[in-house]
Order: structure tokens, then C-alpha cells, then sequence
């Protein structure tokens, strides 16, 4: 058993909040610049341009990439072999949070409550995930989640006999759906698979993995490509203007489910897909 | 090649503007979200006036981060337009022609931009490092208490805009998809 003081959670939040906001990952810098050399439309290279001049821009002054620094989704791997001690886990975060986003002059975007609104000030609470994992460590990973893309995504609870038709069908409508809304080029997150819930953590945890990796299983390795292709067929472009480059990613994570369903989520990031992560 | 245009913007001005063409704008603009465009219609609905002039008045859709010491404002890119288009017809009725934001827009704006002579500016989302460069000078000017969603009297220089809906009702979402699909 290893001892870990909370203290350094949030240490390790605070750290990559910041982090997160200023420097894109190289998986999505690369895939930008990339689509930017196949991109055969005027248009939509001219924002391809000015989208990697300003990642450029963030990475060279310390600056958030977006005005839209997101609500701070933080997500816990925690060993089973790991005592947490020092303080509460989840004030732990917060206050890794609280902290990064006043020092990072990260905008706060969170309110206190979804109907009746009024700004927390802090941009607490954390959108907190933890998961039991075998070992001793803990990797802490921070995705802030930009809105304009969040309030583009959707689940639907399929019929089994709707089939992979149905899932193919259902992503290129979420896309279609979106539109120029949630700042394309996007990057897609598919849940397919477990309960309602489950589904849409793992549309949100397929943004988390970079999107030069592939699913481990090559038959959903070979539809990440092919709804990728598809997307990119749609003609929307980069913001919506006309053009290949509709997005950049696209992620499926699954999970078993039951006899009787099919459940599918797809969460929608935009080019600023940011992600990092740090192991205690 | 992007064309220079200075605001403010006049019915004059708006009439030569078509959904597709690139411009640098200078100028006087200010910035509101949903929670500043509740307010401003509240007010208006009451028969007060609102905290800036609104004739030829172009509003960004902007909440910006926190300005670090030595910026004049924080990263300044603009946020989803849709969630204003309850307000917009009203803030175009007391003459605010000019727009600024991303994504679609509902027909009962186009429709007012038709009547108003509005012209509704794309900025790229998710360039707001870049997008503040041109932001030369950020006046807090009403709303403080909304933090980032506050009202900003902002002078802008060289913005790189793209004409999205012009006030004929053209829209680039839906020309520009049509012709990079039929080329």
C-alpha cells in the first residue's frame, strides 16, 4: 500500500489546467497541420491557417488557445493499492481547479446551478471521473470541455436490430446536426455499448485518447477510419465555410450491454480537442 | 483578397457586403453573450435605454478569458451565435446591424437582417490567441457583476472576418457547402 496526500492532486490539477488550456497535444496539432496539407478548398485553408497560427500563437505566449477554457473534466485512475490521506478527494480536485484557473487566467464558465444560474467565480466544481484501477499510482488527466462542441452531442438508445447501419447512421446525423456550431474541424467521440450512462462516459473518454491511436480491436479500428472518411464527405469544412476538412478524429470506445439494447453517444470536441495528463 | 471595411456599420456599408467575402474590420465594437443580450432586451422591454448607443452598432458574441498583466484582453474568440437569436431581432429593431460570432442562425434572424439591413461576421472559433491580437483597446462599460459575459466597448483593428449572412439573406453555410460539393 502507497500513502498519497491529496495535497498533491491538487498540485497535479492545478498544473494541468493550465497546461491543458495553452498547449494543444501533439496528436491534435498534428492531425490539424496534416488535413491542412490535403485540404483542396480555398477557403477552408485559409482557416486552416489562421487555426494553426493561433495554436502557435498560445504555445509561444502562455496563452489559452480558447477564450472558451471549458469546464475542467477531470478524470482519476486510481490504484487499489493507494490510501489517500491529507483531506477530501473531490475538494482536493476543486481546489486544483479553483487554483489553475484563477492563476492561468483561465475564464470561469461554470454556474452554480443549471436553471437558475450565477457563476461560481472559480469555475468549480471539477466534472470529476474516477475509476479502480490494479496498481499504486494515480494518473490524473484534465480535458477542459469547451460548450459551443458539448451542446452539439447526443445519445440514442437503438434496437439491437438497428445494427451497425443504425450507429453509422446516427454519427453522420450528430455531424450533419452540429454543423458550423461547435467550431469544425471537429473531433468526433463514439460510446457504443453499457447502460445510458456509461455510454455517454465513454463517448467522453474516446476525446481523451489521441487521435493518432486506433481502438485495439480492428473491427472498430476499421469504422473509426471509414466513419472518418464519411464525415469528411459531407462537405462542411472548417467553421462550416465548405471544405474536406470536417473533422480531424474520430474515437469509438465500447462496452458490453445488454440483450435487449444498443445504446450510442457521440460527443463532439472541437480542433481544440485538449487533453493532458500526469501519473502520481 | 480580404477587403479593408471601417465601422461604424451603416445601412450604406452593410448593402456592399456579400455572405462570402473576407474583410478586415476596424472600428468600435462591443461585446455581449446571452446573459448581457437578456439584460439589454429587459431593458428595452422596460422603455430604458441600453449602455451604449446602438445605432450601426456591431456586437461581438465574445466572453473572453481574463487579460494576463501587460494584455489588454484575454483570448477573444467568438462563442455559438444561435444562443442569442431570441435577442437578436430585438437588439437589430433599435438599429444593431452588425453581428459577430459563429454558427448558425435561426430564419426569424435572417428575416430581421433582411429588414434591418444586418450582416451577421463569422469569426474562426477557437482562434481566440489570434483574435486578440486585434483588439487594440477593452473598455468594461456595464454588467460587471456577469464576470466574462460583462459588457466591452472594444477598438478593433484589422479583425479578420468573413461575411456569413448578408443582408440579402445569403448564407455562406449554405453556398459554400454547395459549391465545394459540386466543384
Amino acid at each position: 500500500m502507497r500513502e498519497i496526500n491529496v495535497q498533491q492532486i491538487t498540485d497535479v490539477v492545478e498544473k494541468l489546467c493550465i497546461e491543458a488550456n495553452q498547449f494543444l497535444p501533439e496528436d491534435v496539432k498534428g492531425a490539424i497541420k496534416t488535413c491542412r496539407a490535403c485540404e483542396d478548398w480555398e477557403i477552408a485553408q485559409g482557416v486552416l491557417d489562421n487555426i494553426i497560427e493561433n495554436f502557435e500563437i498560445a504555445d509561444k505566449e502562455c496563452v489559452p488557445i480558447c477564450q472558451d477554457t471549458g469546464m475542467a473534466c477531470v478524470f482519476l485512475e486510481i490504484g487499489q493499492d493507494v490510501h489517500l490521506v491529507g483531506g477530501d478527494l473531490a475538494e482536493a480536485v476543486n481546489e486544483g481547479v479553483r487554483r489553475g484557473y484563477d492563476k492561468g487566467y483561465l475564464r470561469k464558465s461554470v454556474v452554480k446551478d443549471p436553471v437558475r444560474r450565477g457563476n461560481t467565480g472559480d469555475n468549480t466544481p471539477a466534472m470529476l471521473y474516477t475509476e479502480i484501477v490494479p496498481g499504486e499510482e494515480i494518473k490524473v488527466t484534465v480535458g477542459p470541455k469547451g460548450f459551443g462542441s458539448e451542446n452539439m452531442s447526443m445519445i440514442r438508445m437503438f434496437k439491437p436490430s438497428a445494427g451497425l447501419q443504425g450507429i453509422k447512421d446516427f454519427i453522420l446525423e450528430v455531424v450533419e446536426t452540429a454543423g458550423p456550431n461547435p467550431c469544425p474541424p471537429m473531433v468526433v467521440g463514439v460510446g457504443i455499448g453499457g447502460t445510458f450512462d456509461k455510454c455517454a462516459y465513454l463517448a467522453k473518454k474516446a476525446l481523451m485518447r489521441p487521435i493518432d491511436s486506433s481502438n485495439p480491436d480492428p473491427f472498430y479500428a476499421d469504422l473509426e477510419k471509414e466513419m472518418l472518411e464519411k464525415i469528411n464527405q459531407l462537405g462542411i469544412g472548417p467553421q462550416g465555410f465548405g471544405g474536406k476538412t470536417t473533422a480531424i478524429g474520430l474515437n469509438i470506445e465500447t462496452l458490453p450491454t445488454h440483450i435487449a439494447g444498443m445504446p450510442c453517444a457521440v460527443n463532439i470536441n472541437c480542433h481544440v480537442t485538449r487533453h493532458k495528463a500526469e501519473v502520481i | 483578397m480580404a477587403r479593408k471595411i471601417q465601422l461604424p456599420l451603416t445601412e450604406e456599408l452593410a448593402k456592399t457586403l456579400h455572405a462570402g467575402d473576407s474583410v478586415l474590420v476596424s472600428g468600435t465594437i462591443y461585446t455581449s453573450r446571452d446573459a448581457g443580450h437578456k439584460r439589454m432586451c429587459e431593458a428595452l422591454a422596460r422603455g430604458e435605454e441600453l449602455p451604449f448607443d446602438p445605432t450601426d452598432a456591431t456586437i461581438y458574441y465574445v466572453g473572453p478569458t481574463p487579460a494576463k498583466p501587460g494584455q489588454v484582453i484575454g483570448s477573444a474568440g467568438p462563442t455559438t451565435s444561435g444562443r442569442m437569436d431570441a435577442y437578436a431581432p430585438t437588439m437589430m429593431s433599435v438599429g444593431a446591424r452588425g453581428m459577430i460570432g459563429k454558427g448558425a442562425r435561426l430564419p426569424e434572424v435572417v428575416d430581421a437582417m433582411k429588414k434591418y439591413s444586418g450582416v451577421y461576421f463569422g469569426a474562426i472559433g477557437g482562434a481566440g490567441a489570434l483574435l486578440a491580437k486585434c483588439i487594440k483597446e477593452c473598455e468594461l462599460i456595464a454588467y460587471e457583476d456577469l464576470g466574462a459575459e460583462a459588457l466591452r466597448k472594444l477598438y478593433v483593428e484589422d479583425m479578420p472576418l468573413v461575411v456569413i449572412i448578408d443582408s440579402e439573406g445569403n448564407n455562406l453555410y449554405e453556398s459554400g457547402r454547395k459549391e465545394y460539393l459540386g466543384k
